[in-house]
């Protein structure tokens, strides 16, 4: 139990170096491309360079506060969600880790998610709807889960790659549309030239981008929420709080508006419709709730 | 004698390593102690509160105030681990019967400072529960590493002692959902 874990740490640290050096690469031949046509020599490659290293430090220091961004979510007031922070403190202690910051996502929605790049870092941040819906004891159930994907180093991975499939979407759109605008500004000598290497580029990213959820998909298998499931269920030693919990999940169902495809897989259950019961497809982020749960009330702790 | 020398330095280099991991064991165990110490004096100051509250609304019930006056000052002269659960584990279960009284008073029930006490209560009891369960953890491992064959002769000279576990309440060790008042 205990070196498996550790083996799964160590590899969700070596697939986040792996996930950074294949962008940098990635955006290294784009920068080489570009700046070859555009003939702006040495400095050219030395901006694009100190580009991709500042953006490596600027994704790894603040990916978490993307996530958060991205789902409108804000702090948690001390006072007015005094039970949900005695939660986290609770698990928190349990899992003897430092309390991880609390954050509310506004939505109807039943839903929660962690994001940060290690357990001294971390954010947990959890829906209305799902403050709504459960009690004290699911309530617990599912910040446990949050806190399984923490001390995994789960979070890091997730949130980088969310991060690096945002910056390719928006790669892609860029060129494809410098493409359709660009060409009548540049001049007629490398105008045409240009056009085409930009929409090769275009092309290219267009389909990498479904590719790359793809891969997300793959990174971040299925595999891993029914082990957060499970160490989650080892933190509280009541497994029945998550299984509860996610019962509800399955029942309740309302859709999380401001979730992408970008960062689906950070959350407990899918935000999207489909696949969330008991159907689970070869895209599908998590798998179906229902063997969740039958997993989860079979498991002897 | 080079291949003596190089023994001596292999075995002192083992024995330092042994030593640092033992330290290391050592400290864990003091802090997940500690931890249980911090919710426990928590719940220590809440007490008070609570009975006052409650005393607004239920002034017959004196048996009850007594009792958890009375065993929370003698937990809180707890001197070890094991005195401490015992004093605690009685101050939980008589905590339950002031919480049961409680609910033959609807309007107390609806006192706005008794619900925040409740929770933190719940919030204090489920951390203390928690704490010992990885105060137990670390207990356990420590407890192991000594009595391990290289460690126990470090462990020995170092007088590395094995630590008390913060023992659950009788219920609690059957059934596992935390306390809910």
């Amino acid at each position: 139990m205990r070196e498996t874990l550790y083996d799964l740490i160590g590899a969700n640290k070596r697939k986040t170096f792996l996930f950074i050096i294949v962008t940098s690469l990635f955006l290294g031949a784009i920068g080489y491309v570009v700046v070859q046509y555009l003939h702006w020599g040495i400095v050219g490659y030395v901006f694009f360079a100190v580009f991709i290293v500042i953006y490596n430090i600027v994704l790894y220091y603040n990916s978490d506060k993307l996530a958060l961004r991205a789902t409108g979510s804000v702090p948690a007031d001390p006072v007015e969600f005094r039970m949900l922070h005695n939660v986290v403190e609770e698990i928190s202690i349990a899992a003897g880790t430092p309390k991880p910051k609390v954050y509310i996502t506004p939505s109807p929605a039943p839903n929660a998610f962690a994001t940060g790049r290690n357990p001294e870092n971390a954010s947990i941040a959890v829906t209305t709807g799902l403050l709504e819906i459960l009690n004290r004891q699911e309530l617990q159930g599912v910040v446990a889960h949050e806190m399984a994907h923490i001390k995994n180093y789960d979070i890091l991975l997730m949130t980088v790659v969310s991060a690096i499939g945002g910056l390719i979407i928006l790669l892609r759109d860029f060129f494809l549309r410098s493409m359709l605008f660009g060409g009548r500004r540049r001049s007629r000598k490398t105008g045409g030239q240009l056009g085409l290497i930009l929409l090769v580029i275009g092309i290219v990213l267009a389909i990498i981008a479904p590719l790359f959820v793809a891969l997300i998909r793959a990174a971040i298998s299925r595999q891993r929420e029914y082990l957060a499931d499970a160490s989650g269920a080892y933190i509280t030693r009541y497994p029945e709080g998550l299984a509860q919990a996610l019962a509800k999940l399955r029942d309740q169902y309302v859709p999380l508006k401001r979730a992408s495809q970008s960062n689906a897989h950070l959350f407990i259950a899918s935000p999207f419709g489909k696949d969330r019961a008991n159907a689970a497809g070869l895209f599908s982020t998590h798998p179906p709730l229902d063997k969740r749960i039958g997993r989860l009330t079979d498991l002897v702790i | 004698m080079i291949i003596i020398l190089i023994l001596v330095i292999l075995l002192v280099i083992a024995f330092i390593a042994i030593y640092n991991r033992l330290v290391v064991k050592r400290m864990r165990v003091k802090n997940g102690w500690a931890q249980i110490d911090v919710q426990l004096k928590r719940r220590y100051d809440l007490i008070p509160n609570l009975v006052e509250t409650v005393k607004g609304y239920a002034k017959h019930e004196k048996e009850v105030f007594e009792k958890v006056a009375e065993l929370r000052s003698r937990a809180m002269g707890a001197q070890s681990p094991k005195e401490a659960a015992e004093a605690n584990n009685m101050l939980t279960s008589t905590l339950k019967t002031l919480f049961a009284v409680a609910e033959n008073y609807p309007q107390l029930k609806a006192n706005e400072n008794f619900l925040k006490l409740q929770e933190e209560l719940t919030a204090t009891e489920n951390k203390i529960s928690f704490a010992r369960q990885f105060y137990n953890d670390v207990v356990m491992d420590y407890n192991a590493t000594i009595q391990k064959f290289p460690q126990t002769v470090v462990a020995s000279m170092f007088n590395f002692k094995p630590r008390e576990f913060f023992e659950a309440p009788e219920e609690e060790r059957t059934t596992v959902p935390k306390v809910k008042f």
